[in-house]
């Protein structure tokens, strides 16, 4: 079969996600996609695999124009996605599972079922017990069961998206093998969501780059790294905005000793970081490379299994938000109405309850102070309006109206996530006024503009590995780009 | 916008309301009944006499108490479907304080019903550590709940508490330094339990408008993650909301079988949890309507044991009006939603 992606448009609100996408894909190919995390291969993979649609522009299969309403259409059409958390049902058996989505006639077949199963497991060597329950499984063999799941529904293009994250390195050769067998034997096409450039080198026959919803180029492998980076990032960086300061002297404000962090995909011993007050630390990476986490840790949000947490000299390890919330430290989440805003309670509703504490609450006094942020921070809104009528913006600036003025460290999961420029530096201008006063900040972003123009250090962090830019200001593109694309033999581990 | 969207919910309320009204009118009307004739019973029923209204006041007093308890599981965003096995276990240890406490009126009594809160506190926080510690949902720990003071009600009335040649199905009449006294013969309620639910519902109001912990409350019921990162000790709160609905059911519990029977017996909570569920489903989780809309709960309630005897209808004619009544305000707020979100993608 071949595919061909024409003039694919899709829209989230503003958000121009993909922005006339043109690609063909030939049978027999493994093809790598790849782009910086929003450059908007996800949605593309997703519209491809049926699970969202485009908001305009057409899907040929073998020359066709297709319809679809849902993945089952696209399953039908011979294409099928393997997300990142594998699509299984935790409660069910391996067997059961595989069952699932075929097309049995009212009564399910479950000999047949297992004859299927043991087949496909036999033939590329995965080790899948019919009988155990999904939530006993690895990340790995979850991913096996989803592959031959989709392959006895009859699926000619396999799309996967960043499998090899959690995944052990045995376990990732068995399923480059099994890629590998079933593009050059079998004729499939395989379509490789990755950042991960020695996967891609490594695997490809091709790679497409996209950046900022745009194709950005096609190449045949192989093609340098150097190559790819250039692509994947752009190749000019904004300058550092502010002189180099001697930070040697100023003291520690939060310290990981030690630290071991683990989340299902993800395992991260031996974290030692340490923020000194007016320091900004940027965290690199692709989304879910362990940034989050020690963010998290370093706040009491996420369980610490081994060695402290200090906050000015204070163990603090494992204690809840709240003490380090006293403690001065405040946490700011990516998703703003998700984790942050309460949707259902007004601005004075957010300021009584972040900035206020006697038992009893001032009403007029609390909405009298709100009224003071909302002309001081130029915030569209009125303090009795519910939060979730503002824009995104305007969020970003009731979550900083709401800082307080004198916070011992700022942690920030991508602070400016979803912003427009000029909000975007305005947010800035808020954080580097309290970082001029002795805060220490210590921030996440997809954005290497960003990273490099507020940091004063950069730490990479590539599937949980974490590794320090050894000079901020005199780094590039490429290096970054390389790093986070796990290339860092020549650094030290963080 | 805001007042104007307050006015669409009081219209599709009474619109509801003179809705169900009318189904149920049919339904009589289908069965060759009068529907007024039907009212008038009911209204005689409640409003007679004294005595008559004494009783509506009766299933009031335990039914606000555990609707008021639920306003603030609610506001949390807590299904606190256990507060039948509160309402019971405010019952158990009320009984057992009046069974065995030899003393005086004054002190029976107010032991009583203290034990009483305690009793509801301590089951509804087994919920409340169900969920925050080991992550099981409140509906199916307050299920469970519910059944186990079931049957622990039971085993006490046949075996532990059961009296000497008692028939086993109650504890048999406690003594009378241990019962709530009535008001008067003519006016056979307990003024100063409702002079308490009254003033559970102005400190609750006040507590839910202006303290800190109903703002957390409200924080905690919308978004517990995002709440969290403000500064609310999200847990602690849950558990704080448990514990007070805990606390009034448990009085709830008290007054069923300090007044109203005299006695414990299986079943003593009667339900009324499960209809207070619905009343504070009807009120949206505004606390300021509870006391009126469980007086008038109350008051159908009471009033249709009369159709029986009147005219031959099952009183269960009462329950049938007020499953339709919240089903359909439920209908017309969900219906509302609907509208409003369509509005704003449009």
């Amino acid at each position: 079969m071949n595919i061909q992606l024409r003039g694919i448009h899709k829209h989230f609100g503003k958000v121009h996600a993909n922005n006339d996408i043109h690609l063909k894909f030939e049978e027999g190919q493994i093809v790598g996609i790849l782009g910086e995390n929003g450059a908007g291969k996800s949605t593309l993979m997703k519209i491809l695999s049926g699970f969202q649609s485009a908001s305009s522009g057409d899907i040929l299969v073998d020359g066709n124009l297709i319809t679809y309403r849902g993945p089952l259409d696209m399953i039908a059409h011979g294409v099928g996605m393997l997300q990142q958390d594998p699509l299984d049902v935790g409660a069910f058996t391996v067997l059961e599972n595989f069952m699932y989505g075929a097309n049995y006639q009212t009564v399910l077949n479950r000999r047949q079922a297992l004859q299927d199963l043991h087949n496909y497991t036999a033939r590329f060597g995965f080790d899948l017990d019919p009988l155990r329950s999904i939530s006993s499984l690895s990340i790995a063999q979850r991913q096996q069961l989803e592959i031959v799941r989709l392959l006895a529904l009859g699926v000619k293009t396999l799309i996967l998206d960043e499998p090899t994250t959690g995944i052990s390195g045995e376990q990732k050769a068995i399923l480059f093998n099994t890629l590998k067998y079933l593009a050059n034997e079998e004729g499939m096409i395989v379509l490789f969501v990755s950042h991960k450039l020695e996967d891609v080198v490594e695997l490809c026959h091709r790679v497409a780059v996209l950046r900022e919803g745009r194709v950005i180029g096609e190449r045949a492998m192989p093609v340098t790294t150097h190559e790819l980076v250039q692509m994947m990032f752009g190749d000019v960086l904004k300058p550092q905005t502010r002189a180099q300061l001697d930070l040697t002297k100023s003291p520690s404000v939060i310290t990981m000793t030690d630290v071991t962090l683990t989340d299902k995909r993800l395992e991260m011993p031996n974290i030692n970081l340490a923020l000194r007050a007016g320091e900004v630390i940027g965290f690199a990476g692709l989304d879910g490379s362990g940034q989050s986490l020690v963010l998290r840790g370093l706040v009491g949000l996420e369980r610490i299994q081994d060695g402290h947490v200090h906050v000015n000299g204070r163990d603090l390890t494992n204690n809840p938000y709240k003490a380090h919330l006293q403690a001065g430290v405040t946490f700011c989440a990516a998703g703003r109405v998700e984790e942050g805003l309460v949707a259902g309670l007004s601005l004075t509703e957010h300021f009584a309850l972040f900035a206020m504490s006697d038992p009893f609450i001032d009403w007029s006094s609390a909405q009298t102070q709100m009224n003071h942020k909302i002309e001081h921070y130029k915030i569209r809104g009125k303090s009795h309006d519910l939060i979730e009528a503002l824009s995104g913006g305007n969020q970003q600036r009731v979550l900083m109206a709401l800082l307080p003025q004198q916070p011992i460290a700022l942690v920030l999961e991508n602070p400016t996530r979803g912003l427009d420029v000029d909000s975007a530096r305005w947010i800035w201008q808020q954080l580097l006024t309290r970082r001029d006063t002795g805060a220490g900040i210590v921030f996440s972003s997809p954005d290497l503009d960003e990273l490099v123009a507020y940091s004063d250090r950069i730490i990479v962090f590539y599937a949980g590995k974490m590794v320090e830019v050894p000079n901020v200001r005199q780094t590039n593109v490429e290096e970054l780009g390389r790093m986070i694309g796990g290339q860092f033999e020549s650094y030290e581990v963080a | 916008m805001r007042t104007r969207l307050g006015l669409i919910q009081l219209v599709a309320v009474i619109a509801s309301v003179i809705l169900s009204l009318s189904i149920s009118a049919l339904l009589l009307v289908s069965i060759g009944r009068n529907p007024l004739e039907v009212a008038q019973v009911i209204w005689d029923g409640s409003f007679s006499d004294l005595n008559r209204l004494a009783g509506v006041f009766n299933f009031w007093i335990p039914f606000t108490l555990a609707s008021l308890g639920l306003v603030v599981t609610f506001r949390a965003g807590l299904w606190n479907i256990g507060v039948e096995g509160q309402m019971m276990f405010g019952a158990i240890f009320a009984s057992g304080v009046a069974l065995f406490v030899n003393a005086p009126s004054i002190v029976t009594i107010p032991l009583a019903i203290i034990s009483a809160m305690v009793g509801g506190l301590l089951w509804a926080v087994v919920v409340g550590l169900l969920k925050t510690r080991l992550g099981v949902h409140e509906i199916f720990g307050g299920v469970a709940l519910n059944a186990l003071a079931n049957v622990f009600t039971n085993f006490l009335v046949s075996n532990l508490w059961s009296p000497a040649g008692g028939n086993a199905l109650d504890t048999g009449p406690f003594p009378p330094h241990a019962l709530l006294p009535e008001f008067s013969p003519t006016f056979t309620t307990n003024i100063t339990l409702i002079i308490l639910v009254l003033l559970s519902f102005i400190v609750l109001t006040v507590a839910l408008w202006g303290s800190r912990w109903g703002l957390e409350l409200k924080a905690t019921g919308k978004n517990a993650r995002s709440a969290l990162l403000l500064g609310v000790p999200t847990e602690r709160i849950s558990l704080s909301a448990f514990a007070i609905c805990g606390i009034l059911a448990g009085i709830g519990g008290a007054y069923r079988v300090l007044f109203t029977f005299d006695t414990l017996r299986p079943l003593v909570s009667g339900g009324i949890g499960f209809l207070a569920i619905l009343v504070v489903l009807l009120v949206n989780h505004q606390v300021i309507l509870v006391p009126l809309i469980t007086f008038i709960f109350a008051a159908v309630m009471f009033g249709s044991t009369r159709l029986k005897i009147r005219m031959q209808l099952d009183s269960s004619l009462a329950e049938v009006l007020q499953g339709l009544l919240v089903l359909l305000v439920m209908l017309s707020s969900g219906l509302r939603k609907r509208i409003e979100s369509m509005r704003q993608a449009g």
